[in-house]
This record gives structure tokens, C-alpha cells and sequence, in this order.
């Protein structure tokens, strides 16, 4: 341990090295975990360059992935947006993994660094490894080697089966990684080794299965079994996982193309909790490296330029422009996010009447309790739907637009008023609802007697229609999956059907 | 505990390879848009830019999508500054864009707008000329593109005396009698040592004569001798000819405007630029011509308005005489000659049919005539050179518009029997 000065010294000096990483790490750690109470993973905060940075960028921040044509496709885009200015990269990123790891820009000041190692080092870090979807969906511990054992996959594949096939496949499980989704079934933990195993094993069995005989069998005959339930639905239940269903059940796929499904289902699977927690996660990261840095300064570490910097960064992060602005592009999550977890720390430390009567739990309760409470269990439409306080709502002047199909104007649906309030909540949470923007399409029946062919329904929700040429698209995809015809019917709420694709 | 990795110093560009994937599924687009770059730049500039930029159409990822026109929707917004509840708000007009629809982090109906791919220029020159080939590249070229050069070796004891390294035969042999001095010196040391103490008389006449000896042997030691000699080793190094040079003859007559002068710079621009990619020195040669031939630089080439009756023989005669003069036979030498086909005489067409035969063909990989004009009559130009177009490394072409350059060109140098460029 080094004493008070000695930090201070490192830490207002704009010029980081080494050394300053290390005691910006060991001493954001230690108010982490001491007035924070957090939990996290050990960490791996990697230096990196604007060029790796949009490379982590293209992998949507995985250190490896699979080759594809459209993570080069996201790298030319970013590319392009970021030398002409139009986008800046942000200062880190950081991967949901174990150790976790998180990449820092090099040209950021030593501010920054402190508030970037606090943001993603603390906040995000303890929120990947506490949160219940995170900690239920994901596996932290296995997701870099599983991508190494991906990577390996599909190369091997190129290799033996050409890369455009390998390519149809994943351009087919990108199309439907919404339908990859279990949305209520918690997924198996498989890492690399134990993956590798299980293929092994199915290599053998099928091994031993396999006889010359059965190719002998005279052609159309059919199967006692397959002949008899004419009565008997398949399958039983409507499988809203598109693709677990393709991978487990379409009858003519080889079985490296399954392998590839369940590929791009596993990915799909650990990218799910992150879509749902977008506000919650940038939210409390913020909230973690607000309190910690300004814990730097109660105690001494840093100076008043360091703070002036660091507050001039932090405001940044939370610009929200209003509406009507040039700027705006959407409800920014940090902003939202933060506001919602600094305010139940206000309704705990000094409640108003008000909060009395929307938030009697939060009442007298420990902050930081609350707050860990809240960060464990919600997820982005349950936490607004919970936690959206009348202030919050007033202080960002929230208001709903209501956009209806059959007239030619908008409505103000509710403002930041009495009224209001219970509405503009329910609206947003419904907003951050999954359901609300991927559309619900479900396996309802497969045709196993005659043309295996495929059912989808789409059940239309408040009216909204299926875009008809991406879903056209799409359902090529499936066909070229399923490898027989596909049917979609879009049916509303009575059960009748609107609309029908066909592919 | 943590841990701090730097990775700048790693290998960057982890995306190359999806770069590339995503490079060939635009490829058709890239190829398109590619002849339109070509632009009026100066022919050296037009490939030295470095990037090129290529517009493609966004690629669509297609998913189960809403259609955002449907249904009845509420968002959220901040910030309102003027509206109560029930106010109601003219919806913008189709295509404006407005609150209903905007670009946004969690807005997932985002759209996606044209773009640009910045290519580098070897990822340019390789969609631009993938397919081509210099048609008689391996005929001639094998031969000869490879040619030797004699490389100094360090030194041998043997050789032709034109080779003799004076200075380290000097040195050796400096050495070598510096060394003998010294062994002498001291012989003769000793032997006049023990003449002063001997006293014997026999001894000392053996003694005297033995003095005399060495004394002797002393002022003969040869300046040089057979060890002594170092010659020059020089070895065999093959070296491939990198360098070609491209002879641009152009018809200034009254009858080439803009236009066709257009046209031609543009078809000399891609020759060059594919030259260029075939070679590490590729040199320009300038002759224009009217009533008589003249070499010029890139400028007037282009811009001058001289202008006479034409006769054509004559520049070819020049473009002959500078090959000799200037260019040995490690040069490749290619040659484009651009004209509307207008002729003094016919006289003339055929004497250029005849140079072009047996003195400029012999001596270079290929030459290409481009005709630029839309009459239907052919010229007495094009007659006499059509004479000799089954010729292997001659080919001529009628260009009468800017979108016939490529496919021309194209044509002129399409692989042929799996021939490959580079």
C-alpha cells in the first residue's frame, strides 16, 4: 500500500502508465467492495487501440467469434461512421465473462481510465455476475472457450463443406436468432471440452448404428409409427424457439449443419440478457463509478481538476436530448438508468410524501441494500415498471405519443402529471418489453404424413402487421433450413388468419 | 486479482478476414461501380490515391420484423416542453421522418443507409483487373522476364587479370613481405651476434657468406607474387525485369475533339494502371502526331490544340527509333495508338501496316489500336492494320462512347487459357 500522496500524484497527472492502472484498479476494487459491498469477477482490463476497439466492436465485444461476412459488414460501417466523426468509440467495453474482460482505449486520460475501470470494471462486472438472468442464462465461466470451440467448428466445416454452404447456414441462424431464445427454459452449461465430448459421443453412436442393411430398405415404405397417429399433433406444444425446433427436428439436415444451429442458438442465448437489461446494466455501472470516484475525492485521492474532468465525462454519459433536438436518437439508458437507482437512494435516505405513497417498501430501508436488491432481480421492463418514480418522470419530462395506424394524428397519450405518471410508467415498461418488438412467432404444426411441411403462426399483438419483406426473407431462411415448404399464417386475437407467407 | 494486459502491440486487424468475406459478397457491386472512377485525373494520379471509395447498397440481414406503419403504438419521449394530454399533432408526411420513426439505441426499426467500402488500392486493382491478362504474356514473356545480373562474391585466387583487385593484392602483399622483412632482420640479427663473438676463422667466413646471403635474399623479396593475387568474384544473380515502358500515340489531327481525346486518355489511363500492377517501373512515352511525329509530355499530349493533316507512318517510325535508342531488350514495351482513322493516304495506312509488322512487333509484347469513331465506313487505317489483327500480341478495337471503354479493354486483355496476370 501506498500512501495518500503518492496516489494523488499518479492520478492527476493526464498521463497513465502501468503503474497508475494497477493502483487505479486496486483502489477502485477496494471501495468497491467496501462501501459498495460488491461482488464481481476477478478482472482483465486489456490497453487497446481505436483499430482493436472497432474489431471488438465487429464481434459485438467478444474477444473471437465465428467468421462471417457481416461482422466485416459491421466493421466497414463503424469504420466509415467513425473517420468521418460521425460516431465516437466509447471509452470500454466489457464482455460477460470470467475473469471479465474489459477493453480500455489507450488514448484515455488517466480520468477517464479511473472512471472507465469503476464503470466497467465495478458496475458492469458485479452486474454480470449478480444479476439473476445474467446468472441464469449465461455462463460466465464457459462463453470465450465455447466461441474458441465455435470458431474451430465453423473453420473445420469451411474447410470439409465449403465455405458458401457454411455461410447459407449461418446467414439462416441469423435471420431467426430473435426465434433462438428460450425465453422461459434455463439453457444447459456446456463449455468447449464438455461440448467436444458430446460430439464425440454422437459420432460413435452413430457409428454403431450405422448398418449397410438399411440402405437396402425399398423406398417408400413407410414406418409403422409414422402411419398410425394420423389423429396424433406434432408438436404437442406450440415451440416458440424456432431454431431449437429446426435443429432437433427438421428431418433431412446433416448433422454439421445441426451443429452449427446450435451454434448460433447458444450465441443468441448469451447475447438474450443483455438486450434486457440494457437500462438496468448502463445504469448501474453509472451509478457504481459516480459513487466511487466522488469517494475518491471525499478521501483525498484526487483533486479539483480531476473532479472537474471527471464530472465534465460523467455529464457527458448522461446527456439526454430532449425531443424535438437534432440530437436525439431515443431515451439514453445511462440517463435513464441512473436517474431510476439514484432516486430509490433518495426515497431511502429522505423519502417525500409522495414516495410514501408509491414506494411504502423503499421507506426506512438500507440504500444499499435496496439498490443491490433491485440490481439482482429486476430486469429492464420490470425494473421500470417497478421503480419509475413520479420524479424521475417529472425531472426528465416524460410524456407518450400515441401513434395509431387508422388516424392522421398523433395523440399525447399522458404527461408528467398526476394523471400521468401511471401510465407513462406502464408505457415505458412496455416499451423495454421483448414481446413489443419481436414479433411472436411460434411452431404450431409440421405436416409428417405427406410434404413435412412447416407451420408458423404470428399472433398479432396491438394490431401490428409483419413487415412482408423481411418476414419473406426470413421465412426463405427456414425453408432453406428446414428444407422442406414453409406456411406462416398471421392470425389476430380471434384466432382468424390475416395474412399468409409461404416459402 | 486483476490483471493488466496491454494489447496494443498485438496484431491488429482481427477483422480482415470477415473484411474480406464481406468484400466478396459485394463483390458485383464493386465491380459496377468501378469504370465510373475512373476519372479525368492526370493517368499517373489516377491510381496513386491510395483509397478508393465504392458506394454499395446496405446488406440486408433479414428477420421477423414489424412493420412499423402497422398498429397502434405509444412511445415515450422526454422533454416535453409544450403539450398536455389529448393534444393531438399532424402526423409528417410520408418520407419526412419525424417523432414517429427515428434512428435510435433502442428504437429496433432502424434503417440502414447506402454506404461507402474505402478500398485500398491493391484491394481496387484487384476487382478492377481481376480477370485480365496480358494476352501473350507467357509466349514472349517467360523467356525473357527474367534476366542476370553479375553480382560481386567476395574474392578468388584465380582469374583474368581484368579482374585483379588491385587494392587488397596490394595489402596481401604488403603482408607478406613486411612478414619476411621481419623473419630477415632477425636472421641477420643473430648470424652478426655471433660474428662478433666468434673468433674462429672458418667460422667467421661461413658466418660473413651466410650474412650475405640473407642480405641478398632480403632485396630480392618479390613486390608481388602468385599468392599475393586477388581477383573480383562475381556470380550469376537472376534478377526479373520489372520495368516496361508504354508508348501513347495519339492522332491530333483537326477531327480528334474533345471527345475523342476524352476517350483515349481514359483508355491510356487504364492501360497504364495495368501496367502498373504487372510492374515495379512502368515509363510513359508520349507521341502525338499529325502531319509529323513528335514526342511530348503528358500535358500538351492531352491539352495542345496543334492540329494538321495526318499522317500517321511517321510516329511510328519515331516510337522505333526511341525504343533503340533508349530502351534495351529488358524493357517490356507495349504500345496503344488511338486515332479517329482518318489518313493522308492510303499509302500512308499501308506503310504503317507494314512498320507495325515487321519492325515494332518483333521488338515489343503487344500493341492495341483503338479507333474512335461511330461512321460505319471502315477508315483505311483500320483496313490495312486489319490485315495483321490475327496477329498474336496486335489487336484493334472501335470505341465510339466513354461505356465502351471497359468492355473494349476488357476484351482486349481477357485471360486467355488460364493465363494469369502478375
Amino acid at each position: 500500500m501506498m500512501d495518500k500522496e503518492k496516489y494523488r500524484a499518479m492520478f492527476c497527472n493526464p498521463n497513465w502508465d502501468y503503474a497508475t492502472l494497477e493502483a487505479a484498479d486496486e483502489i477502485t476494487s477496494r471501495i468497491g467492495k467496501e462501501y459498495l459491498k460488491l461482488k464481481t469477477y476477478p478482472n482483465q482490463i486489456e490497453i487497446v487501440t481505436s483499430e482493436q476497439m472497432l474489431d471488438a466492436y465487429a464481434l459485438t465485444g467478444l474477444p473471437t467469434s465465428y467468421p462471417h461476412w457481416k461482422f466485416g459488414k459491421d466493421f466497414v460501417l463503424n469504420q466509415n461512421n467513425y473517420t468521418k466523426g460521425r460516431m465516437g468509440l466509447s471509452y470500454e467495453m466489457v464482455i460477460n465473462s470470467n475473469p471479465c474482460i474489459s477493453y480500455n482505449m489507450e488514448n484515455n486520460s488517466t480520468c477517464m481510465m479511473l472512471l472507465v475501470i469503476a464503470h466497467a470494471c465495478q458496475g458492469h462486472n458485479a452486474f454480470f455476475r449478480n444479476n439473476y438472468l445474467f446468472r441464469e442464462w449465461t455462463s460466465a465461466g464457459t462463453i470465450v472457450d465455447y466461441m474458441v470451440f465455435a470458431r474451430d467448428f465453423i473453420l473445420k466445416c469451411e474447410e470439409e463443406f465449403g465455405e458458401e454452404e457454411v455461410e447459407n447456414v449461418l446467414d439462416a441462424c441469423h435471420a431467426l436468432m430473435n426465434q433462438g431464445v428460450d425465453n422461459y427454459k434455463k439453457p444447459f452449461r456446456l463449455s468447449s471440452v464438455e461440448e467436444n465430448e458430446r460430439l464425440k459421443k454422437l459420432i460413435a453412436i452413430k457409428r454403431e448404428n450405422f448398418n449397410e442393411l438399411w440402405k437396402t430398405l425399398p423406398t417408400g415404405l413407410k414406418l409403422p409409427e409414422a402411419t398410425s397417429g394420423e389423429d396424433q399433433k406434432f408438436p404437442k406444444e406450440p415451440e416458440e424457439n424456432i431454431l431449437y425446433f429446426i435443429e432437433k427436428f427438421a428431418p433431412a439436415l446433416p448433422a454439421w449443419k445441426r451443429e452449427i444451429i446450435r451454434i448460433g442458438r447458444k450465441v443468441a442465448q448469451y447475447f438474450y440478457p443483455q438486450g434486457a437489461t440494457k437500462v438496468m446494466n448502463e445504469g448501474f455501472a453509472t451509478f457504481t463509478h459516480y459513487h466511487i470516484i466522488n469517494k475518491l475525492f471525499e478521501e483525498g485521492y484526487v483533486n479539483d481538476g480531476f473532479m472537474l474532468e471527471f464530472l465534465k465525462s460523467h455529464s457527458g454519459v448522461l446527456y439526454q436530448p430532449e425531443y424535438n433536438s437534432k440530437y436525439y436518437s431515443g431515451l439514453n439508458p445511462y440517463t435513464l438508468g441512473f436517474n431510476i437507482f439514484m432516486d430509490i437512494k433518495r426515497i431511502c435516505l429522505s423519502p417525500t410524501k409522495e414516495d410514501k405513497q408509491w414506494f411504502p417498501d423503499l421507506i426506512g430501508k438500507d440504500w444499499l441494500e435496496q439498490v443491490h436488491y433491485v440490481m439482482e432481480n429486476f430486469r429492464d421492463d420490470s425494473f421500470i415498471l417497478q421503480y419509475l418514480s413520479p420524479k424521475v418522470i417529472r425531472n426528465m419530462k416524460l410524456f407518450t405519443i400515441v401513434d395509431n395506424e387508422q388516424e392522421n394524428e398523433y395523440e399525447i397519450g399522458a404527461i408528467h402529471n398526476e394523471r400521468g405518471y401511471k401510465k407513462i410508467r406502464e408505457q415505458l415498461s412496455n416499451q423495454y418489453d421483448r414481446s413489443s418488438y419481436v414479433p411472436n412467432i411460434q411452431v404450431t404444426k409440421v405436416d409428417q404424413h405427406q410434404t413435412s411441411k412447416l407451420y408458423l403462426t404470428h399472433t398479432i399483438q396491438k394490431d401490428r402487421k409483419l413487415d412482408i419483406e423481411s418476414t419473406q426473407e426470413t421465412l426463405e431462411h427456414i425453408r432453406y433450413l428446414w428444407g422442406f415448404p414453409v406456411e406462416l399464417h398471421s392470425k389476430n386475437k380471434l384466432g382468424i388468419n390475416e395474412n399468409t407467407f409461404e416459402a | 486479482m486483476s490483471h493488466i494486459i496491454d494489447r496494443r502491440k498485438n496484431d491488429k486487424g482481427k477483422s480482415t478476414g470477415n473484411r474480406q468475406k464481406f468484400l466478396k459478397r459485394v463483390e458485383g457491386q464493386i465491380r459496377k461501380a468501378i469504370p465510373d472512377i475512373i476519372s479525368q485525373e492526370s493517368i499517373k494520379d489516377s491510381h496513386t490515391g491510395g483509397n478508393v471509395k465504392v458506394p454499395v447498397r446496405g446488406l440486408d440481414e433479414p428477420s421477423f420484423q414489424h412493420d412499423p406503419k402497422t398498429g397502434k403504438k405509444q412511445i415515450v419521449r422526454p422533454g416535453n416542453d409544450r403539450f398536455n394530454e389529448g393534444d393531438r399533432i399532424p402526423k409528417p408526411k410520408e418520407g419526412e421522418g419525424g417523432m414517429g420513426r427515428q434512428k435510435g439505441s433502442n428504437n429496433p426499426e432502424v434503417t440502414e443507409d447506402e454506404f461507402t467500402v474505402v478500398l485500398s488500392r491493391e484491394e481496387f486493382l484487384k476487382y478492377f483487373f481481376d480477370d485480365l491478362a496480358l494476352p501473350n504474356l507467357v509466349k514472349k514473356l517467360m523467356a525473357s522476364t527474367e534476366t542476370f545480373e553479375m553480382k560481386r562474391a567476395g574474392y578468388t585466387r584465380d582469374s583474368v587479370p581484368s579482374r585483379l583487385n588491385i587494392k587488397s593484392t596490394f595489402q596481401q602483399s604488403l603482408g607478406r613481405r613486411l612478414a619476411l622483412k621481419g623473419f630477415l632482420d632477425k636472421k641477420l640479427k643473430n648470424l652478426e651476434e655471433q660474428l662478433a663473438n666468434s673468433t674462429h676463422p672458418n667460422e667467421i667466413a661461413a658466418l660473413k657468406e651466410e650474412i650475405e646471403k640473407v642480405k641478398r635474399q632480403a632485396t630480392t623479396v618479390p613486390f608481388f607474387e602468385d599468392i599475393d593475387m586477388k581477383f573480383n568474384n562475381f556470380e550469376r544473380v537472376v534478377i526479373p525485369v520489372t520495368s516496361a515502358v508504354m508508348f501513347c500515340i495519339m492522332d491530333v489531327s483537326g477531327s480528334m475533339g474533345f471527345h475523342e481525346k476524352d476517350i483515349s486518355k481514359r483508355f491510356f489511363t487504364l492501360l497504364y494502371i495495368f501496367l502498373t500492377r504487372l510492374y515495379k517501373n512502368v515509363e510513359l512515352v508520349f507521341i502525338r502526331h499529325h502531319t509529323e511525329a513528335k514526342e511530348v509530355n503528358e500535358e500538351e499530349f492531352f491539352n495542345s490544340r496543334e492540329s494538321g493533316g495526318t499522317v500517321v507512318a511517321p510516329s511510328l517510325k519515331l516510337m522505333h527509333q526511341i525504343i533503340r535508342t533508349r530502351y534495351d531488350e529488358s524493357w517490356n514495351v507495349y504500345c496503344c495508338q488511338a486515332s479517329d482513322g482518318d489518313v493522308w493516304s492510303k499509302q500512308d495506312a499501308m506503310e504503317c501496316k507494314n512498320l507495325v509488322q515487321e519492325t515494332i512487333l518483333p521488338a515489343i509484347q503487344y500493341m492495341a489500336y483503338i479507333e474512335i469513331n461511330n461512321r460505319t465506313k471502315q477508315s483505311d487505317l483500320w483496313q490495312a492494320y486489319n490485315q495483321i489483327s490475327n496477329d498474336e500480341n496486335f489487336a484493334i478495337r472501335h470505341i465510339n462512347e466513354v461505356f465502351d471503354i471497359w468492355p473494349v479493354f476488357q476484351g482486349l486483355f481477357r485471360k486467355r487459357n488460364g493465363v494469369k496476370a502478375g
